[in-house]
């Protein structure tokens, strides 16, 4: 019997060090980068809670579910329809009910399809996500295919006072930035957690568990709907930053994109999420912006490239990026347990 | 003092017309081993798996310390008081020893996945736990090779941390299923006195094809072929008998 290889779970110096060196690249970078930019990497960070929150489930659970877009894009609905046509709200009333909408979705989908295991598991999570998509595409009361504007956004006061506007991009930038930091620091908390370390068990042998007295099933569907949630606080920063939400962002596609960052980044640590979720965006715009090579345009064919990048990626780093810079950092000669 | 602690009562498993188990009986009591053996394919297994939930019984009745837990699941079954280990290792590979033992050890904390207040707490500080698995891994014998990966130990030593794992979960009923499969002799004697100093609190199913340990270690014989109990009674009562003897001793002296 082969030795399944465990998650990097534990980061050596060499990942401790480049985590580091990131956040202050990420702290410091609204100073130096111009408002598009500053745009683009609020966007990477908010797709980088969305790519977290579903490695609680990927990595850690390994529950793989190809319909997380789904809790993802119902948050920024809430959004829409809890923000008036002519007047902003606050943010401590569109936040919590739009994170609840989400995680409250999760667990009534959860209940059915964290019964099922393995293949069923992943196509029940996508057949569930594909009616969510056209509940909404196909209903004009729900904004139909051309979806909904946030026209105001969010006012976070607190008596009165105005905290912060988030009208302003640094600010939404480092908003972003404060809530990315405050879910991995959670989600790490979690990993190591009673309630972590069941779930890791589930990953490794869900049979052992039950054996052993886990009621697996609360376990399951408890990671489910936090997944769910925490999505859901991703969707709805997607909403505030663009005033604009579409069936598309609960599509297949967007599912399909964080699986691809999980990987990408490494499983099961949450901070591969996060790295993948940059790297995945970094690469994406690389390849659309290939040049034309004779009559072929080599952008316009990015799923492709992207395709192969993926295939060399867990051929060549099968803990992802992540794990690359983890084997890196060791001695020659050191062995990958 | 001697208390039954598990009955089985015309317990039978169905799989279409095959009967893999049929109306078998019996009692495990506090302080003694009851041993099922048996050829391959006679439903010591399938026996097995029907006591610990595995698989729901066709017909049948089993009573766990004072429950009737005919077709619980699984985990309820465990939290009753029934601990099992596996003919196949049945272990966490990718976890090192104590992790393997703690997460086991960690199954008799109070279970509320959903509460927010236990997901901000370290699982590696819970003292009843770490205490719970601490004990398990010295009873079995494992205490120098806690931080090994289970996936790397030798196969004696995965069969001992199955049984560590159980008895982290404090059990009053254990089910072994064949816990000597393919142990060397020095591996086999550890296990057999391990075996024999775990009797004195628990009551013991054994299911075992090494001959020489379960005469060393049974206090009852059930002796089953094709499902059925042919046979069942003491050590010594079942080696003189007869048709245990054409069944299945003869064959394996042979």
């Amino acid at each position: 019997m082969s030795t399944p290889r465990a998650n990097l779970e534990v980061f050596p110096r060499s990942v401790r060090l480049m985590l580091w060196l990131g956040l202050a690249a990420l702290a410091a970078f609204p100073f130096v980068g111009g408002d598009f930019y500053v745009q683009m990497v609020t966007r990477m960070m908010i797709l980088a809670i969305f790519a977290m929150s579903l490695d609680l489930l990927q990595g850690v659970s390994g529950l793989v579910s190809l319909g997380h877009a789904a809790y993802f894009g119902l948050a920024g609905y809430a959004l829409a329809f809890l923000m008036p046509q002519n007047e902003a709200t606050s943010i401590w009333l569109t936040l919590p009910l739009s994170v609840l909408a989400s995680g409250l979705a999760a667990l009534v989908i959860g209940f059915f399809v964290v019964r099922t295991h393995g293949i069923y598991f992943i196509m029940v999570t996508m057949a569930f996500a594909q009616m969510v998509f056209f509940l909404f595409f196909d209903n004009k009361a729900l904004g139909g295919s051309d979806g909904l504007y946030i026209n105001f956004k969010p006012t976070v006061s607190l008596g009165g006072w105005t905290l912060m506007d988030l009208d302003d991009k640094k600010t939404l930038y480092f908003f972003t930035l404060a809530t990315l930091l405050l879910v991995y620091g959670f989600l790490r908390r979690l990993l190591w957690s009673p309630f972590g370390r069941a779930l890791a068990g589930i990953r490794i042998n869900e049979h052992r568990m039950r054996a052993l007295g886990f009621g697996t099933f609360g376990y399951k569907l408890t990671a489910f709907s936090l997944a769910g949630a925490l999505a859901g606080l991703a969707g709805y920063l997607w909403g505030v930053q663009t005033g604009y939400i579409n069936p598309e962002l609960m599509g297949f596609h967007m599912s399909a994109h964080a699986i691809m960052m999980v990987i990408l980044g490494g499983m099961g640590n949450f901070a591969g999420a996060i790295v993948g979720a940059f790297g995945f965006e970094v690469v994406l715009h690389l390849f659309k912006d290939l040049p034309q090579v004779g009559s072929v345009q080599l952008g316009k064919h990015w799923q492709l490239w992207m395709g192969s990048f993926i295939v060399l990626v867990v051929i060549f780093a099968p803990r992802g990026l992540l794990g690359l810079a983890g084997r890196l950092g060791r001695h020659k000669g050191a062995v990958d347990e | 003092m001697s208390e039954v602690l598990l009955t089985a009562t015309g317990l039978t498993k169905r799989f279409g017309g095959l009967a893999a188990v049929n109306n078998v009986s019996l009692a495990l009591w506090r302080d003694r081993i009851h041993a099922v053996i048996g050829p391959n394919g006679a439903g010591k297994s399938t026996l097995a798996n029907l006591l610990s939930g595995d698989l729901p019984p066709t017909d049948g009745q089993v009573m766990l310390c004072g429950a009737d837990i005919t077709g619980w699941t699984p985990e309820r079954i465990s939290r009753q008081g029934l601990g099992r280990s596996y003919q196949k290792t049945n272990i966490f590979q990718a976890f090192t020893v104590w992790d393997n033992v703690r997460l086991a050890a960690q199954s008799r904390q109070s279970q509320q996945p959903w509460n927010p207040l236990g997901w901000l707490l370290n699982a590696s500080k819970s003292i009843a736990t770490n205490d719970r698995a601490t004990r398990a891994i010295e009873l079995s014998g494992l205490k120098d090779r806690r931080e090994a990966m289970a996936g790397a130990i030798s196969h004696g030593e995965q069969r001992q941390l199955e049984i560590a794992m159980t008895l982290a979960t404090e059990p009053q009923v254990l089910l072994l299923d064949e816990p000597l499969a393919g142990m060397g002799v020095a591996e086999a004697q550890r296990m057999v006195e391990l075996l024999l100093k775990l009797k004195a609190d628990h009551a013991i199913l054994l299911v075992e094809h090494d001959m020489d340990a379960v005469f060393a270690l049974a206090d009852h014989l059930t002796v089953m072929v094709n499902g059925q109990v042919i046979a069942s009674g003491t050590p010594e009562a079942i080696r003189s008998n007869a048709d245990v003897q054409a069944a299945y001793l003869g064959e394996e002296q042979a």
